[in-house]
């Protein structure tokens, strides 16, 4: 069986809203660690708690720097739980598989350094 | 300094693009090295977006209302009675269900980062994960709870439960007088997520 292409998946259709409840990730790319976390752990990769410790070492960076948050409910917080939760998993696969962060860092300046707009088949004139 | 919009509004998409691109870089990687298979990924998306959700803990919930024996078994052991449910999908390691009553009102909270009973609640709201919830539902759960809409009255006291990743916590919410003669089914399509983390009343 042969890979889809990440990049198709990434900018794929967004993800439905959940049975009984509201769209679960606001982005694709969300969806995609929250999917690759859960997956490696099923397959055996690390312990979910292991990744929770890195999840809240993550999460208390922040926090710890971001000692007066706004009331509940409200989104001008420029918290983004997604984002620590994609650190915890670097952590976790640096730590239990081949992965270099060396090679994902090539591979994020690769991807950075990708034409604006390389993912759209459209032109953009404007 | 001089501001500039145009400017500014490229920062941002700049900052948009860089989650998702360290997202796909850290996918397309362990796919290349055999690590990951990326149909697991789409199957794992799949199973929380149509199986597991918060429908499985008002399944819950309605059978606690209508099934005393279950009840007290929810209330014992909240792990034996998920697995007598076999809801397919979602771990969930240590689930304990904490009852409101007249005089006990139960909200839930993960204060350290996003705990949560995936196998009966599916994936926490957003707000569930915010800082601002995490910090103040502990110090001041009424006035949490206000912003939610929902007022307690004073002699009714509030107890906050914190959830790690090895206790999960859920609330069996009071059930409306006005519901007493609805069916299990018809019970279980109105109790709201809200209501078993404790952030709603149901009325």
């Amino acid at each position: 069986m042969s890979a889809p292409d990440p990049l198709t998946a990434l900018t794929g259709a967004a993800t439905p809203p959940q049975a009984n409840g509201e769209a679960m990730f606001e982005a694709p790319w969300q969806g995609r660690l929250f999917g690759m976390a859960v997956a490696l752990n099923e397959a055996g990769l690390f312990e979910w708690a292991d990744f929770q410790a890195r999840l809240i070492h993550h999460i208390g960076v922040w926090d710890r720097a971001h000692s007066n948050p706004t009331p509940a409910g409200t989104a001008a917080a420029p918290y983004a739980y997604y984002e620590h939760f994609g650190a915890a998993l670097n952590d976790l696969v640096t730590r239990t598989t081949p992965l270099t962060a060396a090679e994902f860092d090539a591979r994020v300046r690769e991807y950075r350094a990708r034409p604006h707009g390389h993912d759209h088949d459209h032109d953009h004139d404007h | 300094m001089t501001h500039d919009p145009d400017q500014e509004q490229d920062q941002q998409d700049d900052h948009a693009a860089e989650p998702a691109i360290r997202a796909e870089a850290l996918e397309s990687l362990l796919i290349e090295k055999g690590i990951l298979d990326p149909a697991a990924v789409d199957e794992v998306i799949e199973r929380y977006n149509e199986r597991v959700g918060p429908m499985n803990g008002a399944q819950l919930v309605a059978r606690a209302w209508v099934d005393e024996d279950f009840r007290a078994l929810l209330l014992r052991d909240g792990t034996e009675a998920v697995n007598r449910f076999e809801f397919r999908g979602g771990q969930v390691d240590k689930l304990v269900v904490v009852e409101n009553t007249p005089a006990v009102h139960n909200v839930v909270v993960c204060t350290l980062c996003s705990c949560y009973p995936w196998a009966v609640l599916g994936l926490p709201p957003k707000w569930y994960k915010d800082p601002a919830y995490r910090s103040r539902v502990v110090r001041e759960p009424r006035a949490v709870l206000r912003e939610f809409g929902t007022r307690l009255d004073d002699d009714v006291s509030v107890r906050v439960w914190d959830s790690s990743a090895e206790i999960r916590y859920m609330v069996l919410p009071e059930r409306p007088p006005a519901w007493a003669d609805l069916s299990e089914e018809q019970l279980a399509s109105r109790v709201t997520r809200d209501s078993m983390i404790g952030v709603e009343v149901l009325a």
